[in-house]
């Protein structure tokens, strides 16, 4: 499984990147970790005439944790995400879906950039950013801009960005104190994509009730979103044991599996909500942000 | 394309064609065959090398892109005719039976090790997850790398005083 | 003096791994040659159609790209792939090296591409213009049989070949039982997945008339033997070299048609042809296996004896028959009920074919799949008969008394004639496994919910059939150094022969272990080999060695005698020294300094071994998810002798692992046009380092074989048999509240989910 043949790229700035996309009208494709393209290749499944390699550009390698903004560097690594200790307390979902994408070697080069751009409907992270609220920072020919991970995930593979556009960034809201969260997953191998997963957190009140619920889910719809019939079970009310069976029981009514060679919709309906269950109990006996 | 490595030690230079990936540099221009190409589409780990320090698929990575880095493969792992402390508990505990996924076994847990001295049984098995062995169940694996900690720790014992 | 069997027993640490540990295996696709092409297949994409045209032009025009081959360049008739074992109905479904007519399987080859590196290779196969008439395929057994379509004109059926075993009188077993029953089963198709794919190069050296193939494993000889046969080469002029393997399991070394075509190219074109099989071809390319669907039937008495069995099983062996494509059919039909005395059965096995992939054997084929449908069948009737499982299966496993074990023989016979286990106490293994496992112990959990899961035990008896003959020889060869190099017939596929065969050759010359050179498999090394299947090696080979020792040690004698004119009777042999009544004394590498000290041995023997022995297993079952957790897995055998219980030990538990593979995750899944939908080890899931842990193998030797020299038993396919049917009685015994009935492999946490689900909803 020999890679085709292209022209391979360097560029030293965004600007100079996209040039390059833009002047090749859709045949050439950046590579950031390559952990998702290579094997792509591989299999010719692509052949891009050109490739162009992002990891020489400067100020895209960047986590920062401001007040009122977390922002990621395109091309921050997996490994990375896992070992910033500030990020665990910033943004805990992050922290937690990282040690469940794919294995140590591809965790060593992937990027989020990447995993986000490449857009697969199994995959954590889209998951985890629509959840979050996140905002994907993209530069084109026209400037830069933000979209909301709600907007920029339109398929399965597909996102809004167009062939001579770059994610550079992802910021994420501030986390605050109160907030209690939960990922949860379930795959035929640690590693393997899930067969469905559950991304979600919400704020708790004074008195102990749900505000701002945020319910998401991984590779049981076509692009990952959160589910609102869901969230508007559980926003105002303290968690129980009615509530949790009823919000399961909404998350499977909500979502919109594929039967594939190695699930049926069936089954993914009903791993939602054994899912979300579980997340909302396992978010309960957790301490809050930390 | 002009390309220059550090490879085990060794100050390297090649010149090759941008899709060439690093486990087919190493294995066909180097002549460095210990770097297996299992599947060629980063699932099975027998092409595990290590670049600057963390263990990669090399059969995902170009060798362009690893110019100018510093590249272990198994042939670096141990000095001379001598097996390292790892490879020898390898053998003790008959963690390897065809070899074939041996070498990114040894650079994987190498890697880990060097890291993590005192990753435990649930830790090293969550990370040889992503090397695939077809013949040994892995238990002999894991009661190698168990036993190899000592030395890493030691290592780092005396890089740390 | 020395003491006798110095290595035999021990858990000597293997001469191989030093190779292997730095990096320094010589697997095929390390090698190279100068001027070396490479070769990339252009493999069918349909399942089953006539091919129109094929046009090679595009490629042609590429770079790099010396030629195109197709079978108008090999002529007719086209050499077709032989058996290995006679069969009266199976020659029309031979496998051409080539398709030339029709295309019968996805993978199929068409035309093989020679360029100067792989990657330009199979930048010009991708080129290639394949145009075919698509035909329906039959992509199951059922569409096969009903024949309404043939795989090959001229044929009047799609079975291949029917086997059939008997004995006694089922007819009227079943008339008079008070309790029968009868189920299905389904085992999917999976394949043996060996880390390395295959390769090959072929070297052909014009000046000599000789081929030179690198990359063989398993069974060099007989490949040599049939590739002779198609170049029209006498066997002396074909030499099938054997490197380091990267597992084999069945699947790797039978012939295949790259094979032929690699050597065909290198002849043709007088340049060494390498070809590696990438992971994604090998999906498509590499033997298939185990798949079968069977329906059986237990009839007891009410206390539980069995009183017979019978059943017919349908094994879909893809689009032709391979050299061992009959394998796992003649095995399940005779060893569903192997480790048990039944007196009556009556089992019919079809090999039928399909629009797939060609099967062939994986370790243990057909026995892994009957001790399923055996033990799976046995839990059923204690279950409703209201009796113990376990004392239903003491009434019949084979006792010491019982040996050798006549076992009911097959129809057609394929040359192995009548089989017998051959020594044994089967109660011994069970009743040591019972007790490793704690079954008395975990009884209590069998069937209950305990945090969310529901626990099972289950239990499975094996028979390993081992050691098959014909013969195997071996080579002695002492030089002056006093080093000893052995060469057998044995194939290495990653059982460290080279290791386990020189503790027999040491002990056998009483010579220090690190004199001892083991050299394996290649054709030229011996006249006369047979390799490494059926776990034949330690036996065949390991006795081959014992000969071929006891032969040097007597021209050693005979040496000594002329030396000193002493008779050679005369002579005290131990520890590789010669010693006279007088004092004077000789060693072995003076012996050999002087005179040519090399002997053979050929061990024959149509005589099988039975390594026997238990498994059991306990699970946990999260009904919400369907997922299966192997909390304990114990397995105790009999083998007779271990040569070397550390690769022993290491050869259960990894056929172990490879068993649960078979039962939770591993299927090769085709749609209705016959597409392979799995073809990479992303969506192909053999376990991982983090699946099962919990796996404890005891193996004991009590009862020695009795045919063979060393005692032994081949051990290497023992560990995969019983695990199927320990794991699926386990996960029976877990949802046993549910009346949940598993028959079908895999049994994923998905199809786990919907058995319970169903059975949920029936129970409303």
């Amino acid at each position: 499984m020999k890679l085709p043949a292209f022209e391979y790229k360097s560029p030293a700035s965004v600007g100079e990147a996209i040039e390059i996309l833009a002047a090749h009208d859709g045949g050439a494709k950046a590579i950031a970790g390559g952990q998702s393209l290579i094997p792509i290749m591989a299999f010719r499944l692509a052949s891009p005439s050109v490739l162009v390699d992002l990891s020489g550009i400067p100020g895209l390698v960047g986590i920062t944790i401001g007040e009122a903004d977390i922002s990621i560097g395109a091309m921050v690594r997996w490994r990375e995400l896992e070992e910033h200790e500030l990020l665990r307390s910033a943004c805990p979902l992050i922290a937690a879906a990282v040690g469940h994408i794919a294995h140590y070697q591809i965790r060593n080069r992937g990027t989020i950039g990447g995993s986000l751009a490449h857009a697969d409907p199994a995959a954590e992270m889209p998951g985890v950013a629509v959840t979050c609220d996140a905002q994907i920072e993209i530069v084109g020919k026209t400037g830069s801009r933000r979209v909301a991970a709600r907007d920029f995930f339109v398929g399965p593979l597909t996102t809004c960005l167009a062939h001579d556009e770059l994610i550079t960034a992802i910021h994420l809201p501030p986390w605050p104190v109160n907030r209690r969260w939960a990922f949860e997953e379930f795959a035929q191998r640690r590693g393997d994509f899930a067969f469905a997963g559950v991304a979600l957190h919400y704020d708790e009140r004074s008195d102990g009730t749900i505000e701002d619920a945020h319910i998401g889910v991984i590779g049981v719809t076509p692009a990952p979103r959160r589910l609102a019939p869901v969230e508007q079970i559980l926003n105002g009310k303290r968690l129980n044991d009615n509530l949790v069976a009823e919000a399961a029981a909404a998350a499977s009514a909500a979502v919109e599996p594929q039967d594939d060679i190695h699930a049926s919709a069936a089954y993914r309906r009903a791993l939602v909500g054994t899912l979300v269950e579980r997340a909302l109990i396992s978010s309960a006996k957790r301490g809050r942000a930390s | 394309m002009k390309l220059r490595f550090d490879v085990n030690g060794q100050a390297r230079e090649a010149d090759v064609a941008p899709r060439t990936t690093l486990c087919d540099f190493l294995r066909d221009h180097l002549g460095l065959t210990g770097t297996h190409a299992g599947c060629e589409h980063g699932v099975c780990g027998a092409c595990t090398v290590i670049v600057d320090g963390c263990a990669v698929r090399s059969c995902l990575l170009l060798a362009v892109q690893a110019n100018g880095a510093s590249i272990v493969t198994v042939e670096g792992l141990a000095d001379g005719d001598e097996l390292s402390p790892l490879q020898e508990a390898f053998r003790q505990h008959h963690a390897l039976q065809c070899g074939f996924c041996t070498p990114g076994m040894l650079t994987t847990l190498h890697a880990l090790l060097s890291d993590e001295p005192t990753a435990d049984e649930e830790r090293i098995r969550d990370v040889l997850s992503g090397n695939l062995c077809r013949c040994t169940g892995y238990i002999p694996i894991v009661e190698a790398a168990l036993e190899a900690r000592e030395h890493y720790a030691k290592k780092q014992g005396s890089k740390a005083g | 003096m020395r003491a006798v069997n110095t290595y035999i027993g021990r858990p000597i640490e293997r001469v191989e791994d030093f190779r292997f540990l730095r990096g320094r295996g010589q697997y095929i696709g390390d090698l190279k040659r100068d001027g070396q092409w490479h070769a990339a297949i252009v493999r069918s994409p349909v399942a089953f159609g006539r091919i129109l045209k094929i046009d090679a032009a595009p490629a042609l025009k590429m770079p790099g790209v010396h030629a195109v081959i197709t079978a108008a360049d090999i002529g007719t008739p086209l050499p077709t792939i032989p058996f290995r074992r006679k069969n009266p109905t199976i020659a029309p479904y031979a496998q051409p090296i080539i398709a030339a007519d029709y295309v019968r399987y996805v993978g199929e080859p068409v035309a093989v591409v020679l360029a100067a590196s792989a990657e330009l290779a199979e930048d010009a196969a991708q080129d290639v213009i394949v145009e075919i008439d698509a035909l329906t395929p039959c992509v199951d057994w059922k569409a096969s049989i009903s024949a309404s379509s043939l795989l090959f004109p001229g044929t009047n059926t799609n079975i291949a070949s029917t086997f059939t075993a008997q004995c006694g009188d089922t007819n009227a077993a079943f008339a008079a039982a008070p309790y029968t029953r009868r189920e299905r089963f389904s085992v999917q198709r999976h394949t043996a997945l060996p880390m390395e794919t295959r390769g090959l190069l072929a070297e052909w050296h014009a000046s000599e008339n000789r081929l030179t193939v690198c990359g063989a494993a398993k069974l060099p000889f007989f490949n040599r033997r049939a590739m002779a046969g198609m170049m029209g080469l006498p066997e002396t002029s074909v030499d099938y070299i054997e490197l380091d393997v990267g597992g084999g399991f069945g699947a790797r070394g039978e012939f295949y048609p790259e094979d032929f075509l690699v050597a065909f190219a290198a002849r043709k074109f007088g340049h060494p042809v390498k070809w590696i099989e990438d992971r994604r071809e090998h999906f498509t390319a590499i033997g298939h296996a185990r798949q079968m669907d069977a329906e059986i039937e237990i009839a007891c008495e009410r206390d539980g004896t069995v009183t017979a069995m019978r059943g017919t099983m349908y094994v879909d062996i893809g689009a032709y028959v391979r050299p061992n494509g009959m394998t796992p059919v003649r095995n399940v039909v005779q060893f569903t009920t192997a480790p048990y005395r039944i007196p009556n059965l009556d089992f019919t096995g079809h090999g039928v074919l399909t629009n797939k992939t060609p099967a062939g054997t994986y370790r243990g084929p057909g026995r892994f799949e009957g001790c399923l449908f055996c033990e799976r069948m046995f839990d059923i009737a204690a279950r409703e008969l209201g009796i113990d499982n376990l004392d239903m299966r003491r009434r019949h496993l084979l006792t010491a008394q019982d040996m050798p074990y006549t076992l009911v023989s097959i129809a057609p016979d394929d040359g192995f004639g009548e089989d017998e286990c051959d020594s044994g106490d089967y109660r011994v293994t069970f009743e040591r496994c019972l007790e490793e496992f704690g079954w008395d112990d975990k009884k209590a959990l069998a069937g209950t919910l305990r945090d969310g899961r529901y626990h099972g035990i289950g239990v499975g008896c094996f028979v390993e059939g081992g050691g098959s003959g014909p013969r195997e020889s071996a080579r002695m060869e002492v030089t002056p150094d006093g080093n000893v190099d052995v060469y057998v017939g044995s194939s290495a596929i990653g059982q460290g022969i080279e290791t386990v065969m020189a503790q027999i050759a040491a002990d056998a010359l009483e010579v220090p272990m690190d004199q001892v050179r083991v050299l394996h498999g290649s054709t030229n090394y011996l006249k006369e080999g047979f390799g490494s299947y059926g776990s034949r090696a330690t036996v065949m080979g390991g006795s081959a060695i014992v000969l071929a020792a006891e032969n040097v040690l007597k021209a050693f004698r005979e040496l000594a005698a002329k030396k000193f004119a002493v008779a050679p009777e005369d002579f005290t042999v131990s520890d590789g020294v010669a010693h006279a009544r007088d004092g004077r004394s000789v060693t072995l590498a003076q012996a050999a300094a002087t005179n040519s000290l090399s002997s053979e041995g050929t061990y024959s023997s149509n005589k099988r071994t039975y390594t026997y022995g238990t498994a059991a297993a306990h699970v946990a079952v999260d009904p919400k998810t369907g997922s299966v957790q192997v909390l304990d897995y114990v397995v105790v055998d009999d083998v007779g002798r271990a040569i070397n219980p550390l690769t022993l030990h290491g050869q259960v538990v990894g056929a172990a692992v490879q068993g649960f593979g078979s039962v939770f995750s591993e299927n090769l899944i085709y749609d209705a046009d016959g597409q392979l939908l799995v073809g990479s080890l992303a969506d192909y899931q053999i376990p991982l380092a983090t699946d099962y842990p919990h796996i404890r193998a005891v193996t004991l030797e009590q009862f020695p074989a009795p045919h063979n020299p060393l005692g032994v038993k081949g051990a290497g396919e023992g560990g995969i048999i019983p695990v199927g049917a320990a794991v699926i009685n386990a996960i029976a015994s877990a949802l046993s509240s549910f009346n949940v009935q598993p028959t079908a492999l895999p049994l994923t946490p998905p199809r786990v989910w919907e058995l319970i689900e169903k059975a949920r909803a029936a129970q409303t």
